[in-house]
């Protein structure tokens, strides 16, 4: 028997409110489905509200010659052509609409002097493209789709934690959970789910992700049988804060760069000459974090381990005008003032773009009324995701998840049903922690995880090395299996690190057995043992799935680019 | 500061009441009061409630009372605490305590839905033309992150327990935004006035002194709101104006329909 749960049905429930899921939750409120959104924060909170420099739309307000076809080149070249390029195409085309809709509902954007929305210049967009509000885009962005988003009628499930996708055979059916406050159990049962649960970012010690950020929406998509992509393709940042040790990771946006910040190293030498010289400082992130990397690896770091980024040559009020979030993060934990010297920066874990795979023009998954969005999805990036391209991503693709799953309810009659024994499973899952006498720490097992996937698959591989981790996570997940916690189910963190442990192992998993697959060095996977880029692995994305219980990698053919997407990135060249 | 540890007395328990528990944390250069809570949490009290996002004074999530003081947890440095003394951590006092260090605020998202979102023109035209100089105005009440610190120190909210007469300061900085912007048309006064209770503020800025923003609240939302209100209902010349040629601007009305925010039970 299973223990007690409340029951909610929805036509369309989404998993996350951060940009992708407030969003599908306008669209598909308006399609007149039934909404319910589960977010395991407050409202407002997601990891969105951390995106600083902007969202890239080819608005050409500042550069009249940008349009859909430089932003869709831009975006495949910087994704080294493995990503979904109709995914590609739709993003560049819709983008530029949705900065105007959200305009209209309430959002703040800088202006031209003629009045227009302004542009800022940002990594290897070719021109000045990226929609901001001084470097808090993203504050500015859930903030309007919270307002927006509560008046359209959608349940909004505050502090919920689903770890679970139920299905009825092949169909989803719903997804179970409990609610933070008091620990109660509540099944959803709902016609038609969208993942918009962001990255998994909190796998690695110095990351600028926020708590929320451990791949619960891709661990439970694979588990219900979807496939899972390009996983292999983590994105470092190439600026995060270093010093002092509790900020280690914290995003320092590139806005700073885009805004004239200029990278050097211990000997005053702007490195980056050497790496690109023709876009310097506004390389793509890939490049640019290997080259803070490489500049440390061979002794030319700051004092703390990063390189030195400087925009203190600027003028102060201009510096607290454009960077104010910026100003303030350091003045107040780390004691330095960016206006007067400058601030020292690391790589750190920043964004996935591998996650679920989906069909670019509907949003869906390989399984049946399961839909994802944002960074939980896999596709737009390819290998390298391109500044400012994050929130553009989540619209976009929120407003089609969002349509297509609400069409997709409509013509479902009545809810699916769901056998007991899938409820009760997880409910044992989830109880475990609390009967077992194993020993193991939740907090502990994370920390080693960090550790784990630090050495073995941060921004430099190897074949040795991948293996020796996917050996140790297998050791860690036997750990896992012994957490014990103590305490109440009410309103215990324990209780939900133990869940995200696991989350966080399948990932890993999927992470080092893709990154063990991609025998060459492309966009953001470095191999050291394969340095060079290989053009036969170009024509294909490494895919994850679940087969016979076990994880299985295969290397998945990408489609011909019709003609003209191809004239496309050839007249661009 | 290293290998010295910090005296923490965190406060402790659920609605039916609690304690301060002592925690012994070592110290690390520049850590924060969450650094020390994330300490206690892996390595002695794993179940310590405490809620928190962003770890980068974004989100708004990690508010508490520090040595009495509201505070986001984040970003209260221990070097600048009283070295010789332990450091106390209570939750916010103003919303009902769920367990240990958080707090029931989803009133604060029911008030939210009462106010009618932002309205533009149906018709006035794609895309728009602003200028910064207004959009430079309007920067200070976006930059609102919700951590419910000013509503948390309000008195007519800590004191009177008056949440069903005022809205707080959280969203006289939301009304701010909606009656600044240059392109929203709805009326804001009435509903200021009547279900918003701006009246209940006499304006002793205790909120601005919280905000961690550091957005004048009192100075830039408050006061002009009220000069708003009272040029609207107690300006007899402006009064009679409006009866002879009726009010410029729809007002704002309810907006209390279906859908809900909060964890229904």
């Amino acid at each position: 028997m299973a223990v007690d749960y409340e029951i909610h049905d929805h036509d369309v429930l989404i998993i996350g409110a951060g940009g992708a899921g407030l969003r599908a939750a306008i669209q598909a409120s308006n399609a007149g489905a039934s909404v319910g959104v589960v977010t395991k924060s407050l409202l407002g909170k997601a990891h969105t509200v951390m995106a600083e420099g902007g969202m890239a739309a080819s608005l050409g307000n500042v550069d009249p010659a940008d349009n859909w076809k430089v932003h869709f080149a831009d975006t495949m070249r910087s994704g080294k052509m493995i990503n979904n390029w109709r995914m590609v195409e739709l993003f560049a085309k819709d983008a530029p609409n949705q900065v105007y809709q959200l305009e209209r509902w309430g959002a703040l954007f800088d202006r031209t002097p003629e009045g227009k929305i302004m542009q800022r210049p940002f990594g290897a967009h070719t021109y000045r493209r990226l929609a901001h509000v001084g470097d808090r885009t993203g504050l500015e962005l859930i903030r309007t789709l919270e307002d927006r988003s509560i008046h359209t009628g959608a349940t909004v499930y505050m502090e919920c934690i689903v770890t679970r996708l139920l299905k009825d055979g092949d169909h989803i059916a719903g997804a179970f959970g409990y609610f933070r406050d008091d620990g109660r159990f509540v099944l959803f049962r709902a016609k038609a789910i969208i993942l918009a649960s962001g990255g998994w970012g909190r796998m690695y010690k110095v990351t600028s992700n926020s708590w929320e950020c451990t791949g619960d929406g891709v661990a439970m998509a694979y588990e219900a049988g979807a496939e899972l992509r390009d996983t292999e393709m983590v994105q470092f940042h190439p600026t995060g804060m270093v010093w002092p040790p509790g900020v280690r990771g914290i995003l320092v946006t590139e806005g700073v760069r885009g805004e004239g910040g200029l990278l050097k190293n211990s000997l005053g030498e702007r490195f980056m000459e050497k790496y690109d010289p023709k876009k310097m400082e506004l390389s793509s992130r890939d490049v640019v974090a290997r080259s803070i990397y490489r500049e440390v690896q061979e002794g030319r770091g700051s004092p703390h381990g990063g390189a030195f980024l400087d925009i203190s040559y600027k003028p102060a009020d201009f510096i607290r005008t454009k960077l104010p979030s910026m100003y303030e993060q350091f003045k107040v934990l780390a004691d330095i003032d960016i206006t007067k010297e400058p601030m020292q920066v690391a790589p750190t874990v920043h964004y996935a773009m591998g996650g679920v795979d989906v069909d670019g023009d509907t949003a869906a998954t390989t399984v049946p009324g399961l839909y994802a969005a944002g960074e939980v999805a896999s596709g737009l990036h390819g290998a390298n995701r391109l500044g400012g391209n994050s929130l553009s991503d989540l619209v976009v693709f929120g407003t089609i998840a969002g349509q297509c799953a609400a069409d997709h309810a409509r013509g479902i009659a009545s809810f699916p049903g769901i056998d007991d024994a899938q409820i009760r499973d997880e409910q044992e899952i989830l109880l475990r922690p609390f009967e077992s006498g194993g020993g193991e720490n939740p907090y502990l097992i994370h920390q080693d995880l960090q550790d784990i996937m630090a050495d073995h698959a941060g921004i430099s591989r190897t074949g040795p090395g991948l293996e020796e981790g996917l050996a140790k996570l297998a050791a860690l997940r036997e750990r896992a299996c012994r957490i014990s916690i103590k305490g109440s189910r009410i309103f215990n963190p324990a209780w939900s690190m133990a869940r995200d442990d696991l989350f966080m192992l399948t990932v890993a998993e999927a992470v080092i057995r893709a990154a063990l697959a991609r025998t060459e060095s492309r966009g953001a996977h470095w191999r050291l043992d394969y340095p060079e880029l290989d053009p036969e692995q170009g024509k294909v994305n490494y895919m994850v799935c679940k087969a016979d219980g076990c994880m299985e990698v295969h290397a998945a053919p990408i489609p011909p680019m019709p003609p003209e997407l191809q004239e496309v990135i050839e007249e661009t060249s | 500061m290293p290998d010295e540890t910090i005296t923490f007395r965190v406060w402790r328990g659920d609605p039916s009441g609690g304690q301060e528990v002592e925690y012994r944390v070592p110290a690390v250069t520049g850590m924060v009061v969450l650094d020390a809570m994330h300490y206690i949490q892996a390595y002695l009290d794993g179940d310590l409630a405490v809620r928190w996002n962003c770890k980068a004074a974004k989100c708004g999530s990690c508010s508490a009372e520090i040595n009495g003081f509201p505070k986001l947890m984040c970003k209260t440095r221990i070097d600048g605490l009283p070295a010789d003394a332990p450091i106390h951590v209570h939750p916010m006092r103003s919303f009902p305590v769920i367990r240990d260090l958080v707090t029931d605020v989803s009133w604060n998202y029911r008030v939210n839905k009462e106010i009618a979102p932002f309205t533009p023109a149906e018709d006035d035209g794609e895309p728009w033309i602003m200028y910064q100089e207004d959009v430079q105005r309007l920067y200070e009440p976006r930059k609102c992150i919700e951590c419910f610190l000013c509503q948390n120190t309000c008195h007519v909210l800590r004191n009177h327990d008056d949440f069903a007469g005022y809205y707080g300061p959280r969203y006289m900085v939301r009304y701010q935004y909606l009656a600044m912007h240059p392109k929203d048309i709805l009326d804001r006064r009435e509903a200021l006035k009547q279900k918003a209770g701006i009246g209940y503020c006499n304006i002793t800025k205790c909120c601005q002194e919280v905000c961690p923003e550091h957005i004048h609240i009192t100075d830039n939302a408050i006061i002009p709101l009220k000069e708003r209100v009272a040029d609207e209902y107690y300006d007899p010349i402006r009064w009679a104006i409006r009866k002879l040629t009726g009010g410029e601007r729809k007002p704002e009305e309810s907006t209390t329909g279906p859908g809900i925010v909060e964890t229904p039970k």
